[in-house]
């Protein structure tokens, strides 16, 4: 190819604090292509994107060329000049205003000082006639869905003359039929020679769409690959770095112990539908299944986090009484909250107090005083076995990188020596190093013959690290994988999760 | 320990320090510019303005101490309230309710002294309340205390019959007027709350359960806190600490009038705990910024007099020094983060 390219991107890197986000990227999109863009949670791919749109500086050293010119974009109007639009996952359309409202929202045509509505209408008429869509100018933004919301946003971008248009994550929030139009129209838009750099985490939309994927780990760019060298395999070496069997850890024995902890009829009338499990001592059990399948409702009813209408549990054979988080702690039950920032950790207190909150009250001295020496000792035990990353433990934990964050929550409930742990995605947000870590420390867990229940999303992860899985279907356990002996497939869980097995049965 | 984590330890001390000291150079600065300013008044010229200064008399330091201990120990309570992300506008007339209990419960032949232990239960139960309706029925702080300021403003006029108490005999009147080594009797109750609920805040399993409610609540319910005991003990102890400034006020005046004892002192108390730097969101703050707090209000009420500047213009300087000092900490707080 001898074209210039219309993007290049050269020894980009961008560091926050100490943290190095971006380490010496380099990207170069030419025009009419799908160029993807992969990389697990923290790679940097939303860093290398807000540094083309704008949103932050890069640091001193790299270059970025549009139509081999060299440029400097400090700050979204600029980047907007040079032709540069972002679609972002949460779309930044004003829901009170029209659509053409929206479309010139910052560049409203103007005549005399007033703003020209009829020249407005017509000029966003003409832009959504060329997208095919089904509502005209005039239509308020609140009114329309996710799908049409985001044509809005790509008319938007058309209209300000874009050529290199970013979409992050597009189709989270779209239906089959929705992505499939979108698709259609971003294949359209490249045939009419935008460059087009598409991120997701979905394997079928890479394969689908893209014809270049260049691929981000731990801020640093392993490389590009052509449509031809595309596969799976391939994908995940160059995300993860290692090949997948040596990522997870599951060297716990499978043969499992007695039954320790049960639940039975469990129900909330709402979410959750008779539920119940049995977990063995040294087990670690999955529990699968599709956003809104009830999973993370389920696993708070157990805690005593919400109240129950019934239900339930025996821990050794003996029958428990749960009605708050504190009865379930006490009783060696722990959970690990899905949204640490917001359900799990006290941003703006230190790394020692986070990990020693729970078990303050166990070791205060007479009067409630606390103990500061056992305090210490503690934290500084638990920042040496979890491998926590911190300068010192007075920081406070607002500052600590996710997959940090995670293991000083993860300290916090290990230091109540819990019986039964549930890990609600433990590894979600979290940098490719600390999961494996994480996946060592379930793993060193289950040996140590505590029960662990992993409840997530990420099929591998389930696949890698459990040794029978429990799908959870419209808040009732539609069927368990693994437990006859046989290796637990992907394919199984997600035919259980979606209904397809009953299908295939009628 | 490497020079690393050696280096990072001292700048997080240092940053903790600057932090605890807030507004202590605006304090020190008040201090000096109503010396040279009575001194101006006083001598006509600039030469021997700080020499002929009665501000930093000691007599008129112990004035500006007297002044500050009743909103120093209604801050201290509301400080508790506010770091857990809650507020107490109720403290001014549960002040008026326990002084008034105070003062006539001081009549009772051979058991006066009775008076003060009367008041801070009345305090504390009016207190109890409160936390209950928040923690049990989930209102607001706001619109409970807000209630609870028109209430017991209420029942304090009612328990006089809406008149003035008196008790020209009483018996706890040293608490008012009298020293202990030097120090008046009001001070050395102000500095004793203070380090009190200094200890609560940092000593104890409960002030971590405090500092951990009003940084997330969530979080704390699923960590096991009985977030219900920490909300029901602050606004518990912040109604303690409102009885015990009604029986100060009662000592003071040997008199308690339920219409106009502690009008609007929860404002101050607010403006002590602002001035102090403790989030209004909750889960940031320290009792040491409070003092201070109180002690910048006291210093501008008594400097300005001192200056002889007129009342309805102590009003306009007060609010606008409090709206510019804590200008001036955020700004100084974004610029030692930038850096």
């Amino acid at each position: 190819m001898s074209s210039t390219p219309i993007l290049e991107m050269k020894g980009i890197s961008k560091s926050f604090g100490a943290n190095r986000a971006l380490k010496d990227v380099s990207i170069t999109v030419r025009s009419g292509e799908i160029h993807a863009l992969m990389g697990e949670n923290g790679a940097g791919k939303s860093t290398l994107m807000k540094i083309l749109s704008g949103a932050y500086q890069a640091d001193p050293g790299g270059t970025i060329l549009i139509d081999g010119r060299p440029v400097s974009i400090d700050g979204p109007l600029a980047a907007r000049a040079l032709g540069v639009s972002v679609i972002y996952q949460e779309l930044t359309l004003a829901p009170n205003l029209t659509v053409g409202e929206n479309i010139f929202l910052g560049t409203e045509p103007r005549r005399g000082g007033l703003i020209d509505r009829r020249a407005m209408a017509a000029a966003s008429d003409a832009l959504l006639q060329r997208l095919g869509v089904g509502f005209s100018a005039t239509t308020v933004v609140g009114t329309l869905s996710m799908a049409e919301r985001q044509m809005v946003e790509i008319a938007r971008a058309l209209n300000a003359q874009s050529r290199i248009l970013v979409m992050d994550e597009p189709t989270t929030s779209l239906s089959t039929r929705e992505t499939e139009r979108l698709f259609a129209l971003i294949r359209r838009l490249r045939d009419e020679g935008l460059a087009i750099i598409y991120i997701s985490h979905r394997m079928g939309e890479i394969y689908e769409l893209a014809d270049f994927v260049s691929v981000l780990r731990d801020g640093t760019a392993v490389g590009t690959i052509d449509r031809a060298e595309l596969s799976a395999e391939t994908l995940v070496r160059m995300m993860v770095g290692r090949d997948l069997a040596s990522f997870y850890k599951k060297a716990h024995s499978a043969g499992r112990g007695g039954v320790i902890f049960s639940v039975r009829g469990m129900r909330d009338g709402r979410r959750v539908h008779d539920c119940g499990l049995d977990l063995h001592e040294g087990e670690v059990l999955g529990i699968a299944g599709l956003v809104g399948a009830g999973r993370t409702e389920f696993a708070r009813l157990i805690y005593g986090a919400d109240r129950s209408l019934a239900g339930e549990a025996t821990l050794d054979g003996k029958p428990l009484t749960i009605r708050t988080p504190g009865d379930a702690i006490a009783a060696g039950i722990v959970y690990l909250t899905e949204d640490r920032k917001r359900l799990g950790l006290f941003l703006d207190m230190s790394v020692r107090e986070n990990i020693n909150l729970g078990v303050i009250g166990l070791d205060a001295m007479r009067g409630g005083r606390l103990n500061f020496p056992a305090a210490a000792r503690r934290a500084a035990d638990a920042i040496t076995a979890l491998g926590i990353r911190v300068v010192a433990d007075m920081i406070n934990v607002g500052a600590l990188s996710g997959g940090n964050q995670q293991k000083v929550l993860l300290a916090r409930l290990l230091e109540t020596k819990p019986r039964v742990l549930i890990l609600d995605e433990p590894t979600r947000g979290v940098d490719i190093g600390a999961k494996s870590e994480i996946y060592r420390l379930i793993d060193s867990l289950a040996r140590a013959k505590v029960g662990v229940i992993v409840i997530s999303s990420d099929l591998p992860e389930v696949v890698g690290i459990c040794d029978r899985v429990l799908v959870m279907r419209e808040g009732r356990i539609a069927g368990e994988v693994g437990g006859d002996g046989r290796p637990i497939a992907q394919e199984d869980i997600i035919a259980i999760a979606t209904g397809a097995n009953q299908q295939n049965a009628a | 320990m490497s020079d690393e984590s050696k280096a990072a330890r001292r700048r997080l001390a240092i940053g903790t320090a600057i932090q605890v000291a807030g507004m202590l150079p605006i304090l020190l600065l008040l201090g000096v510019l109503f010396q040279m300013l009575s001194g101006y008044v006083e001598s006509g010229g600039i030469a021997g303005a700080w020499a002929e200064g009665r501000f930093m008399s000691w007599q008129n330091l112990s004035i500006v101490m007297q002044q500050a201990s009743i909103n120093t120990v209604l801050a201290a309570g509301m400080t508790v309230v506010i770091l857990t992300g809650g507020i107490d506008l109720s403290v001014g007339s549960i002040l008026a309710a326990s002084a008034m209990v105070a003062v006539i419960a001081s009549k009772l032949q051979g058991l006066g002294l009775l008076g003060i232990p009367a008041a801070l239960v009345t305090g504390a139960v009016f207190g109890l309340l409160n936390g209950s309706l928040i923690a049990f029925m989930k209102l607001p702080p706001f619109i409970v205390t807000l209630g609870s300021l028109t209430a017991v403003r209420g029942i304090a006029r009612l328990i006089g019959n809406d008149t003035t108490v008196f008790n020209p005999s009483l018996p706890f009147a040293f608490i008012g007027n009298g020293t202990v080594l030097g120090l008046p009797w009001l001070v050395v109750i102000a500095i004793a709350v203070i380090i009190i609920t200094w200890f609560i805040l940092r000593r104890t399993v409960l002030g971590v359960h405090i500092y951990a409610t009003g940084g997330n609540p969530d979080a704390s319910r699923l960590s096991g806190i009985k977030v219900w005991a920490v909300i029901l003990f602050v606004y518990a102890l912040s109604g303690l600490y409102a009885g015990l400034g009604g029986v100060m006020s009662a000592a003071r005046l040997y008199a308690a009038n339920g219409l106009q004892l502690g009008q609007s002192y929860e404002l101050d108390a607010i403006a002590a705990v602002i001035l102090g730097g403790t989030s209004f969101v909750g889960g940031i703050g320290s009792i040491w910024g409070t003092l201070i707090g109180a002690l910048i209000i006291a210093v501008l009420g008594n400097g300005l007099i001192l200056v002889g500047v007129s009342d309805i213009w102590q009003y306009i300087i007060k609010g606008l020094v409090i709206i510019g000092a804590v200008a001036l900490d955020r700004y100084r707080i974004q610029g030692s983060a930038r850096t």
